[in-house]
């Protein structure tokens, strides 16, 4: 029952006005260009209403105060840094800080995250029930109130330097921070060093070579002892041999506080453990969704073709759950990287205390600081998100 | 095209809460809106502080209630906003008050950099430290390696790395917001010495548990002259800030003070007096008001040394003596311009 039917190209209308809203191709083109317009519009409106303010309060706008003396302190630097140097070494002491509790915050989170999830999974009724308690209520408090608590129980219930609380006469437990000795690097050391990198380099090419013999052969390795020997047992080993060339520098008692040795200050600690513990009940769930995300079907499938327990979770479940469980995680990792800027609240000086804080009020320039810790935070939450898109990928399905 | 609206709003708040505009004619705002928005601090005992039925009172908000009775002749009609250390000068600055009396060290970068003016000094000071007994140090020179309060954002943060460097001695800094947290810090033991403002030591001091355990260290190491404040470029609500202030100095010098004002305002033999009050000439209308600005700003809130010893002198928990605050006629330095 086939018609011959005629083939045409559509008529080409003219082009009229009208048609810019009524044809569904050319509406699309206009709404979004109108959209652009206007939204260029007001920032332009605004930017033009702050260089007006600007200039009627007569404040020139410029970065010139980045050379000057900043002329405070800082109690945690991980650079060089006195009261003598500029606003400019100053933020950046600000940005190590804060990059230091962000990634100290994302590996504790994520190894407490990952346990807690794991448990809420747990047959077992009161560890489970325990984990979920925990988990909600963690998550069902704000962070603020999690840093102050935290940065309380350090400050009030710790001693004083002169009741520290000793270990073994080399760590020091105080309200002004958890005291530790700190290594003295020997020439020597350095021969430790070299046999940890050849270790970790070796032990990666082994992992390699035994998994395209697998592939060849069929035949497995012991990968994971070798690894092991290389990355751990090797320098331990060169560390023996060159007569253990590690001083160490133990903090000590001298007039009001310890001197000497590494201190993790109360005010690092406490944002630390509190991002930490906070989000660790975000991941937990996170976690718990991506396991449960996974058919049942799968294991059974794997169970049924022969894989041992262990291997059906390394090879099949964890796999395909971590495409479930990576992109919210990457919101949490900015989370925690943008929640650490309430460590003002407790005195620990990250970006928003030196730049967006003092140098900010000393100098007067609100906009310019604000303006620089904006860029800032943009940058690290980029950096983040690149890093975990690109992650992302590599788990993702391959499709052929 | 959603995350670029996203960011254009996020711009749009961003921008609108920086750019909200100083205007000129400060006192045609007090007027219309009927009253004074004051800074002051968040809290400082005999300074600042909120008595049993939550108002502000002390020392520093009875600047703002002299410069309400002023202008309206009421001493209610002052909104107070709190400011820390940090908030205070963009508090200022972006309009949110109208004047800062707020223990506020006038110096040269704020007064012209910052683009504010310091219209006089209510209180000469000087940074000292506050240290618990126990320690047995009698010399802020003593103090290497300890850990010290401060408040952020403030001359004395400056102060005090000055002060470590050049005498060479270490410190760990513990920064801290506000008069409150700082006094719970000291008192947890997260810090050896507090150091601020003297009178503000003491005003701490007078709020521990056992002030005769703590001692205040005889070394004062810089000049805090503290005063109120407006924004510049409006020289003509500045003026009525001064002269406020100075109104209540030359009271106290002419021996004018709220008891007596009703009965020296029907006119005396001291010309200066009449023209203060206002029964003769019209000092007020120079400044945009009328003529009994200045009689009811004594009448309603004292003269300055009444102020002083209501909120923070001798008989006062604070017990601060008047040292230099006093007048220059009483070895002090405080010297107001005649009234003229």
């Amino acid at each position: 029952m086939s018609q011959s039917i005629d083939y045409q190209a559509p008529p080409r209308q003219s082009f009229t006005i009208g048609k810019l809203w009524t044809d569904k191709r050319t509406r699309g083109l206009v709404i979004q260009l109108l959209a652009t317009i206007a939204i260029c519009a007001i920032i332009l409106y605004l930017a033009g209403n702050v260089v007006e303010n600007f200039q009627k309060l007569g404040k020139p706008f410029g970065f010139g105060f980045l050379q000057q003396e900043s002329n405070y302190d800082i109690n945690q630097t991980l650079i060089e840094y006195s009261s003598r140097s500029t606003h400019l070494r100053a933020a950046v002491v600000g940005i190590l800080n804060t990059l230091l509790v962000a990634v100290c915050g994302i590996i504790l989170a994520s190894i407490l995250g990952f346990i807690l999830g794991v448990l809420r999974l747990s047959p077992n009724w009161i560890v489970n029930k325990l984990a979920y308690c925990y988990i909600e209520f963690v998550r069902n408090v704000p962070v603020l109130v999690h840093i102050l608590l935290v940065h309380g129980i350090l400050v009030h219930s710790l001693p004083k330097p002169k009741q520290a609380i000793d270990v073994a006469d080399s760590f020091f437990l105080t309200n002004r921070g958890f005291f530790v000795p700190k290594p003295v690097v020997e020439p020597l050391f350095w021969l430790v060093v070299a046999a940890f990198v050849i270790g970790v380099v070796y032990a990666f090419w082994y992992r390699r070579m035994a998994r395209i013999k697998q592939a060849e052969t069929g035949q497995q390795s012991p990968v994971n002892w070798v690894m092991l020997g290389a990355i751990v047992g090797a320098p331990i080993l060169v560390f023996l041999l060159t007569g253990m060339p590690l001083g160490w520098d133990v903090p000590e008692l001298k007039g009001f506080n310890f001197k000497g040795g590494m201190a993790l200050k109360p005010e690092f600690l406490s944002l630390w453990l509190a991002l930490s513990l906070y989000t660790a009940a975000f991941i937990a769930e996170i976690v718990r969704a991506g396991i449960e995300a996974v058919n049942k079907g799968q294991t059974e499938a794997a169970l049924a073709l022969g894989l041992p327990r262990k291997r059906t979770l390394n090879l099949v479940v964890i796999p395909q759950a971590l495409r479930v469980i990576i992109p919210p995680l990457n919101s949490q990792y900015l989370n925690i990287t943008k929640n650490s800027s309430l460590a003002i609240a407790i005195g620990y000086m990250d970006i928003v205390a030196t730049i967006g804080g003092i140098t900010l009020n000393q100098t007067g320039r609100e906009m310019e600081c604000m303006l620089i810790v904006l860029g800032l935070y943009l940058t690290f939450s980029l950096i983040i998100s690149t890093i975990m898109n690109w992650y992302n990928k590599r788990l993702a399905l391959v499709e052929r | 095209m959603k995350t670029l609206s996203k960011l254009a709003l996020t711009a749009a708040a961003a921008g609108l809460f920086a750019s909200t505009g100083a205007s000129a004619a400060t006192l045609d705002d007090v007027k219309s809106k009927g009253f004074v928005q004051c800074g002051i601090s968040t809290g400082v005992p005999g300074f600042a502080f909120t008595d049993d039925s939550g108002k502000w009172q002390g020392f520093d908000p009875a600047v703002c209630k002299a410069v309400a009775a002023a202008i309206f002749g009421d001493t209610d009609k002052v909104k107070y906003t709190t400011t820390t250390g940090k908030t205070r000068f963009t508090a200022l600055a972006s309009g949110e008050v109208d004047l800062l009396a707020r223990n506020t060290t006038w110096t040269f970068s704020r007064d012209t950099d910052l683009k504010l003016d310091f219209v006089g000094v209510n209180y000469y000071d000087g940074q000292g430290f506050m240290i618990p007994a126990e320690l047995g140090v009698s010399s802020a020179k003593d103090l290497d390696g300890a850990s010290v309060c401060i408040q952020t954002g403030t001359t004395t943060e400056l102060n005090l790395a000055d002060f470590f460097r050049t005498n060479n001695i270490s410190y760990e800094a513990v920064p801290i917001e506000t008069n409150d947290e700082a006094r719970t810090n000291y008192v947890a033991g997260r810090c050896d010495v507090y150091t601020t403002d003297a009178s503000g030591l003491a005003a701490t001091r007078s709020s521990l548990e056992d002030p005769s355990a703590h001692v205040l260290m005889p070394e004062i190491i810089s000049k805090e002259p503290l005063g109120p404040l407006v924004r510049h470029g409006d020289s003509e609500w500045g003026d009525i800030v001064r002269w406020t202030l100075n109104a209540m100095i030359t009271a106290e010098e002419l021996g004018v003070n709220s008891e007596n004002v009703d009965k020296m305002a029907t006119g005396t033999d001291n010309p200066e007096i009449n023209r203060l009050l206002g029964s003769e000439g019209d000092l007020g209308s120079m400044i945009g008001l009328d003529k009994a600005w200045a009689w009811r700003a004594i009448k309603m809130v004292g003269n300055y040394g009444e102020v002083f010893e209501k909120y923070i002198g001798k008989d006062t928990p604070i017990g601060l003596d008047r040292g230099i605050n006093n007048l220059w006629t009483n070895g002090g330095i405080l010297y107001s311009p005649p009234f003229r």
